[in-house]
């Protein structure tokens, strides 16, 4: 089982990364949210793996129960991704519109690049 | 704390609080601001005075605050000697500049402005000076220097007073960020920060290998703050200032500040080969450079401006020796020096007021005219030659012998230099400005100003002649007391406060100081001519040359490193991040496995590659957006599933109805964005993008497997125990939300209502701007739907919408004890919502219900932070969660809990948080030319039989 968690973390990561490398406004955002994804499996798995451990308490006597303190730090963290990825589309929204491209990157000023290969 | 030590907080805070005063009273008009000036001051003045006795019996008044104990930082305070006497120079000469000033500005200046600025200072130099704590004093240096440089650039019309401003600011706050490296020094090696245990650990200090970092570090910082050669130029170019500021900052208070810090730990780390050869060759320097450019310069303050240079030098001379005797004199020149140096700026001052102008050549016989002025300024100017009967001839004596008891050629022969050109320039401002024949081409015809004007100068100029004849009675007992306070325990040596100590050698280098003096002054003229044609070095040149190479070089590296490829950064940042990581493994290791893996079920293969595929695929195909976004919904599925079977049903909840919500925003932008990522970067490109992710994913899953097999302690267990008995509830992650770390929870919510309301103001200021012409331009019609409103979807939705809500409410009210809470019932009732909205258009909806989402968000933190607060009634920290058990007879028992109330705040901001960011969307829908529908659905069945019967 921890072999499945750890890989499903680092292959989101992986793709979570690559698609956050591109040009685009859009696949950054997809790239993000992976990302978060993996990071909320990454910090909700620091409490260790278990199976049928709810942390709710039972009335029954003894059960045993998971850690719940990474699972209450990873829920806000799962909201405050959401509030995080609504704000990163609006900002990319907003750029589109003003300038009628979703590239992230800054283009070098075209009155520089021509400077440079203008002679004298 | 003990006797006095709370008035010696209530002085050190008075001009602080006093500083919001005037800047308010100026409405009442320029002397309400003068006198709400004054008052703090004047009580500041009355509370040293209380306290005065006792110091000047040797107390020494301590008072207390433990501020960062961790750090060794406390607000601790300390009346010494020392402090007394730069107390009461600082309160003193703040009155009388207070008093200045109000005649001085004129009713074009912002005066309340001007008064703010000059309690802050204020407030700052005695913080300085009373600082028991060199963390504290550390503070107090950088905010003189901050205000210093708000007084200086006062003209903000004036380039000259915003270049001077902003060096002064450059010089003396580059100087109090090496000072700060050597406190720090000084403070581990005492291994205490306050200053009463670094001044008793001398030995300790000046046997410590770090001694010469830290002894360096702190001079840049009182030679910067004192002016002191080769920092000395900015001082100058700072008297750009009005007058009142030169004469508060510039010769009494603000450059004494290096001065008093050297006579301050003068006991710590004076006494060795070094301290005297560093601090005594920079004073001498000082002194003679300072005194031979003053004597040419034609500008009156500039003059005085050197001449403060030359007599700072003068005093770091007299510590530099590093003998008892040395620093005594240095303690009475600093009082003689207050005295004529704020006179004379002073006189400047009005001489400048009354005749509009300062330059030397332009003056001359205003003795007639201005007999007041001139007697004023004569007795400053008298005393800066060192002319018996006045007081700068006491301290100059006991410097001229002290110099010579230094011993060799060097020393008394430049301090005698010194001296002569001091005369030539004191003589220099008498003759040139007061002296010879009246003339006709004044700018302004002079005459005495109000006695307002003259009568803070005036009283400076009496007690230049008091302390000049009756040295003893008057300066005596504070001289001792602060002489004693720069010498710590040692013995203190013979002196003798008096005119006449016989025929001596001081004496007589006094003598030929005099004649020299006016014998150069006789040949001004062409002792000036030669030194016009002489070449110098000028400062401020080299300095603004320097700050331009500075920046350049900044931008440079800024435009090198910052060049708008964002993917570049983001790609050094993960590498980094990867290198860091594995420079850690390298370094630590991992400890042995301590945990056997668990079985893996055939339906979690089938999930883990369900989920492996859609990662793949997402990344395959993110070209395609719409087919990439749906896939994102399909790994956010397995990862709700994963949540399941890994015993966190609350987080399974949340991250399905997030992904739901996240799902249903991505497509509204989608629906304005490009539908397809177009192809633009090469080959290499994504193999460099593809090793940087691989690595990445590798790494964190190598490092994820590493800890899953290994154990750890937890702090939860105290949680599990107290959860019921302490929270009221059995659904350990809810109480942990609601109450363990509820603090957290609510910073949380904050950050999401911040969140939607800056997507709100995005939305709003994106509609007024360019945007909205393109907008109402863009033609979307080819993507919409003919059957936009389906009468399918309305039907089954309308039909969802009580189920929806009776879930959200039940996940609501039982996420204390069981899965659910605030966040999932919000984000439940908002697809609720959003499923309106899909169905019948957002309009349509909107116009049903009277919520406004703003006040939502609102009333969500505020419903929770008055919970918190609520605990406060009972006597207990906030967000202490209180709960009952109420048992109505047709339900069963259920709880009631102030957790609740907070989980309602939750809720509520979550709700109106995600509302209100598809409410900005939808407005962006609208000026698109979204038309907007007065039916719930595009075709209404009921309409036709309505129709039919009508017929009928």
């Amino acid at each position: 089982m921890e072999f499945v968690v750890a890989s499903s973390v680092g292959v989101l990561t992986a793709a979570g990364v690559y698609l956050m490398l591109r040009l685009r406004a859009f696949p950054v955002i997809l790239g993000l949210a992976l990302l978060s994804y993996a990071v909320n499996v990454f910090l909700f798995a620091s409490g260790r793996l278990a199976i049928d451990a709810p942390p709710v308490l039972s009335p029954y006597g003894d059960a045993s129960y998971t850690d719940p303190l990474p699972q209450a730090l990873v829920l806000t963290a799962i909201v405050i991704s959401f509030g995080m990825t609504a704000v990163l589309v609006m900002v990319a929204l907003g750029a589109y519109f003003e300038s009628d491209t979703d590239r992230i990157d800054v283009d070098a000023p075209a009155g520089e690049a021509e400077g440079e290969d203008t002679p004298g | 704390m003990g006797d006095g030590g709370g008035l010696l907080f209530a002085m050190a805070l008075l001009p602080f609080l006093g500083a919001l005063v005037p800047g308010l009273m100026i409405r009442a008009g320029r002397d309400a601001c003068a006198a709400f000036t004054a008052i703090p001051t004047a009580l500041a003045l009355v509370m040293l005075l209380v306290l005065a006795p006792a110091v000047l019996r040797g107390e020494v008044i301590e008072a207390r605050l433990e501020w960062l104990p961790q750090l060794g930082l406390s607000a601790s305070f300390f009346l010494d000697g020392l402090g007394l006497l730069f107390a009461g120079m600082i309160l003193g000469m703040g009155l009388l500049i207070t008093l200045y000033a109000r005649f001085y500005l004129s009713g074009e200046d912002p005066m309340g402005q001007f008064y703010t600025y000059l309690l802050l200072f204020q407030g700052a130099m005695l913080g300085i000076v009373v600082s028991d704590n060199i963390l504290l004093l550390l503070i107090f240096w950088e905010l003189t220097s901050l205000s210093s440089f708000l007084l200086i650039g006062y003209w903000k019309h004036l380039p000259e007073g915003r270049q001077g401003a902003r060096m002064a600011l450059a010089v003396t706050g580059a100087g109090g960020l090496a000072m700060i490296g050597g406190m720090l020094i000084l403070g581990e090696i005492v291994g205490s920060y306050q200053l009463t245990d670094i001044l008793a650990s001398g030995d300790a200090i000046r046997a410590s290998e770090w001694y010469m970092p830290a002894l360096i570090l702190i001079l840049l910082g009182a030679f910067t703050k004192s002016a002191q050669f080769p920092f000395h130029f900015w001082l100058p170019h700072a008297m750009a200032a009005p007058t009142p500021v030169s004469a508060y900052l510039h010769s009494a208070t603000m450059v004494k500040a290096g001065v008093f810090l050297l006579a301050r730990l003068w006991p710590a780390l004076s006494g060795t080969d070094a301290w005297f050869y560093l601090v005594t060759a920079t004073g001498l320097v000082t002194m003679v450079l300072g005194a031979s450019i003053a004597l040419f310069k034609d500008d009156l303050k500039a003059l005085l401006a050197y001449s403060t240079v030359s007599h700072l030098g003068l005093l770091t001379m007299l510590l530099g020796f590093g003998t008892r005797f040395a620093a005594i004199a240095a303690v009475f020149h600093i009082i003689n020096h207050l005295t004529f140096k704020a006179a004379l700026f002073m006189t400047a001052g009005i001489v400048d007021h009354e005749t509009h102008t300062r330059d030397v050549k332009r003056l001359g016989g205003l003795a007639g005219a201005m007999p007041i002025t001139f007697a004023i300024g004569g007795v400053a100017a008298l005393s800066m030659a060192g002319i018996p009967l006045f007081n700068g001839f006491l301290s100059k004596e006991m410097m001229l012998e002290e110099a010579v008891h230094v011993g060799g050629l060097a020393v008394p022969l430049l301090a005698t230099l010194g001296a002569l050109l001091s005369v030539a320039y004191s003589f220099r401002f008498i003759a040139h400005v007061f002296l010879g024949p009246e003339r006709d081409d004044y700018p302004s015809k002079p005459h005495d100003p109000p006695f307002g004007m003259w009568a803070a100068p005036g009283l400076l100029a009496f007690m230049v002649l008091l302390i000049g004849i009756l040295p003893a009675t008057t300066a005596g007992p504070l001289v001792a007391a602060a002489g004693g306070a720069v010498i710590g325990d040692a013995e203190m040596p013979y002196y003798s406060l008096k005119i006449w100590h016989g025929f001596n050698l001081p004496l007589l280098l006094s003598v030929v100081a005099v004649a020299g003096g006016a014998a150069v002054l006789l040949r001004h003229d062409r002792l000036e001519r030669r030194w016009r044609e002489t070449p110098r070095p000028e400062a401020k040149a080299i300095f603004d040359r320097l700050v331009a190479e500075a920046v350049r070089w900044t931008r440079t590296i800024t435009e090198y490193a910052h060049d708008g490829a964002i993917s570049r950064y983001l790609a050094i940042l993960v590498g980094a991040s990867v290198a860091l990581g594995l420079v850690a493994w390298w370094g630590g290791g991992v400890g042995p496995r301590t945990r056997d893996p668990l079985p893996i079920p055939t339906a979690v293969v089938a999930g883990w590659l369900a989920l492996l595929v859609a990662t793949a695929a997402t990344v395959l195909s993110h070209r395609r957006r719409f087919r990439a976004l749906v896939l994102v919904g399909v790994v956010g599925l397995m990862i709700s599933g994963g949540f399941v079977y890994l015993s966190a049903p609350d987080l399974a909840l949340t991250q399905i109805s997030v992904e739901t919500v996240t799902i249903m925003l991505l497509l509204l932008a989608l629906h304005f964005l490009p539908k397809e990522t177009p192809v633009e970067s090469d080959r290499a490109l994504r193999l460099r993008d593809g090793a940087v992710a691989l690595s990445a994913g590798i790494a964190v899953a190598a490092l994820a497997y590493v800890f899953l097999l290994r154990d750890v302690d937890v702090i939860s267990d105290y949680h599990l125990a107290n959860s019921y008995e302490g929270g009221g509830g059995t659904n350990v992650v809810n109480v942990i939300l609601v109450d363990f770390r509820g603090y957290d929870t609510y910073g949380e919510i904050i950050v999401l209502g911040i969140a939607g309301l800056i997507i709100y103001a995005l939305m709003e200021a994106l509609l007024h701007g360019p945007a909205a012409r393109r907008l109402r331009d863009t033609d979307y019609a080819h993507d919409r739907s003919r059957d936009r409103h389906p009468l399918m979807m309305v039907v089954a939705t309308r039909a969802m919408m009580p189920i929806a809500i009776m879930v959200g409410l039940y996940i609501f009210l039982r996420g204390h004890n069981e899965p659910g809470g605030g966040f999932v019932a919000g984000l439940v009732i908002s697809i609720a919502l959003l499923m309106q909205y899909m169905a019948s258009g957002f309009a349509w909806t909107q116009s049903r219900q009277r919520i406004e989402y703003h006040a939502m968000i609102g009333w969500g933190v505020v419903i929770a932070g008055l919970t918190g607060a609520g605990a406060w009634l009972a006597g207990q920290p906030f967000l202490t969660s209180a709960y009952t058990y109420v048992h109505l007879p047709p339900l069963e028992e259920f709880e009631l809990a102030t957790a609740m109330l907070f989980d309602l705040g939750v809720f509520l901001t979550v709700l109106g948080a995600v509302m209100l960011m598809l409410y900005s969307l939808s407005r962006i829908a609208r000026y698109a030319g979204e038309t907007v529908n007065v039916e719930p659905m595009d075709y209404d069945p009921t309409n036709r039989v309505n129709g039919l019967r009508r017929d009928g």
